[in-house]
């Protein structure tokens, strides 16, 4: 069935048993709203120096949303920006693939579980459910890099 | 087959809509139930379009030739065939829009721009409810930010009824407007006008209804509701986007300034200075949807011809067969009146927690149509303290298999994410 390309137990997982989730200490907050189905999400990001020390969240969404937040922290946590960035930008290429990128080993090593939203890709409705949290990921590590440097700048 | 009492003949009428042949995802039959949200054009109506490209497509009210005489005919006798769906007095108090939202932005605009008694101001109030669609919640909103006019609005009760047990403190001597859903596009509730109207005529606030959901699915009389305005839009009666219709009382549309300014909608043009020709022109600026109109009167020549009253009928019956089918569902709350009295055929409801985006995934994948979100009426979803919800509409042409299939869709929803 087709449907479950989409549905993949990998998501389904991460639905039912979201890792990291509940906001916590943060340097950056931002909202985020995907006006055409009503998906939030309000997510922290902490860094120590370029090392991502905490993405917490809190939201409300469909399976696809909430699962893609929980793979974000799980994927993020721990790592150096530069690399969270890679990440990101490799999933928003999975992301607006249309369906037609099948990911290669290279591609899976580099998105690990996050490898699984492949099948998210065809539906056009859905994608941004599935880019909710990346978003704020990127918007909150503007603000918090921005702020940073303010710091540094004044100090 | 479920045999109601009081349905249509729909496997006839079905006949009339090739889209609802349609097969979808690999050989499902197509169960269409986003009737709220656009419904579907019969061959009528498409017969109607394609002719008058074919035969008459000219530009309305100017030029001397064949095509344009016929033209302005066919979209004048469109404005003929709205007047007479809506009781109009007069086919002058018939004014064509693309849709609703433009029709409700008309009469923001027109009371922003008024002179006394109508103008909106800073002294004044508009009242609203909290179950309207944006449209009629953000033009009143923009009103209100650039006059400094004060917005007011009745609340839902639990049941997803208006609360008007404190409307003559919500209406008072400052409200100029009222504006609110005859039928709501989310809970599907059918709104008291009468006792609305009785108070803002006793206050000499004007009243507009926005008739969106309600003008495809019962008898509609603008006389009858005393309403000062009435809006609502062609492509959820069986007719084509791009149409809307703005009723006003003649008295009001004489006296309220235009908004659009333009080709169509003046008498004489100066340099200096222009005056206006009369309603409904004077708020038709520009070429206007023409094949459009036309489209909207043929889709009135459809349904008047099977008759309101009867559609009326096939709807309530099919509401009451899925109020109690729906009840069956485990966890299945409907988001608005629980039976089928004072309501229209749009139900929405939440599934145990399982997210109504996901609710809409599997059941698409099984070939139903429906609706997921908030349905342009987020407030509604903010005062049940839900993030969205899933609503099934019908129409003329939905049968009672079409609610079996939903109700079998949702059992395989609940197993797909149990």
């Amino acid at each position: 069935m087709k449907l479950d390309s989409m549905y993949q137990e990998v998501i389904l997982d991460h639905y039912k048993n979201p890792q990291g989730r509940g906001l916590r200490d943060g340097d950056a907050e931002v909202h985020h709203v995907n006006p055409t189905c009503g998906d939030e999400i309000t997510l922290r990001v902490k860094y120590d120096g370029t090392t991502i020390k905490d993405v917490s969240y809190e939201g409300q969404g469909c399976s696809i949303s909430q699962a893609s937040a929980s793979v974000l922290n799980e994927l993020l946590v721990g790592k150096e920006l530069a690399e969270a960035q890679r990440i990101q930008e490799t999933f928003l290429e999975l992301m607006q693939s249309k369906g037609k990128i099948e990911p290669d080993d290279a591609m899976e090593d580099v998105l690990e579980d996050a490898v699984a939203f492949a099948g998210v890709s065809k539906y056009p409705a859905r994608v941004k459910c599935a880019l909710l949290s990346w978003m704020a990921w990127k918007d909150a590590t503007a603000q918090a890099l921005d702020g940073a440097d303010a710091e540094r700048k004044t100090a | 087959m479920t045999q109601l009492p009081g349905l249509l003949d729909t496997e006839a009428l079905r006949k009339d809509f090739p889209v609802l042949d349609r097969m979808v995802h690999d050989g499902r039959k197509l169960v269409y139930l986003d009737n709220a949200a656009t419904s579907q054009t019969p061959r009528q109506v498409l017969d109607v379009l394609s002719e008058y490209y074919e035969q008459h497509n000219a530009n309305v009210h100017r030029g001397v030739h064949v095509l344009a005489e016929e033209a302005t005919a066919l979209y004048e006798g469109a404005r003929d065939k709205v007047a007479a769906f809506v009781n109009a007095p007069s086919r002058d108090e018939v004014i064509f829009t693309k849709n609703a939202s433009e029709s409700l932005n008309l009469v923001a605009n027109m009371l922003g721009w008024a002179d006394e008694p109508y103008r909106v101001d800073h002294e004044t109030e508009i009242v609203i409810t909290e179950m309207e669609h944006h449209s009629n919640i953000v033009p009143w909103q923009l009103l209100a930010q650039r006059t400094g006019a004060k917005l007011k609005w009745f609340g839902l009760t639990d049941d997803g009824r208006l609360d008007l047990s404190n409307i003559d403190e919500v209406i008072t001597e400052k409200t100029k407007i009222v504006s609110f859903v005859l039928v709501s596009n989310i809970l599907g509730t059918l709104n008291p006008v009468e006792a609305i109207v009785r108070r803002a005529q006793e206050v000499g606030a004007l009243v507009c209804v926005d008739a969106s959901q309600a003008a495809p699915h019962m008898p509609l009389d603008v006389q009858a509701l005393q309403a000062d305005f009435v809006a609502f839009t062609g492509h959820k009666m069986c007719g084509p986007t791009g149409i809307g219709v703005l009723w006003g009382r003649q008295e009001l549309l004489e006296d309220l300034p235009p908004f659009l300014g333009g080709g169509e909608m003046i008498e004489t043009v100066s340099m200096h200075s222009s005056t206006y020709a009369p309603a409904p022109h004077k708020f038709e600026a520009g070429t206007p949807p023409i094949a459009q109109a036309v489209g909207l009167g043929a889709a009135i020549d459809y349904l008047s011809a099977i008759g309101m009253d009867r559609i009326l009928a096939h709807e309530h019956a099919l509401t009451e067969y899925a109020v109690k089918r729906l009840a069956e569902v485990p966890d299945l709350r409907i988001i608005g009146p629980a039976t089928a009295e004072d309501r229209g055929a749009a139900i929405s409801f939440t599934l145990g927690d399982i997210h109504p985006h996901d609710v809409g995934q599997v059941l698409d994948e099984q070939g139903i149509a429906v609706r997921v979100g908030h349905h342009c009426a987020r407030p509604v979803c903010l005062r049940y303290g839900i993030p969205a919800t899933t609503r099934a509409s019908f129409y003329l042409y939905s049968t009672p298999a079409e609610i079996d299939a939903l109700v079998d869709g949702l059992e395989h929803v609940r197993n797909f994410f149990g």
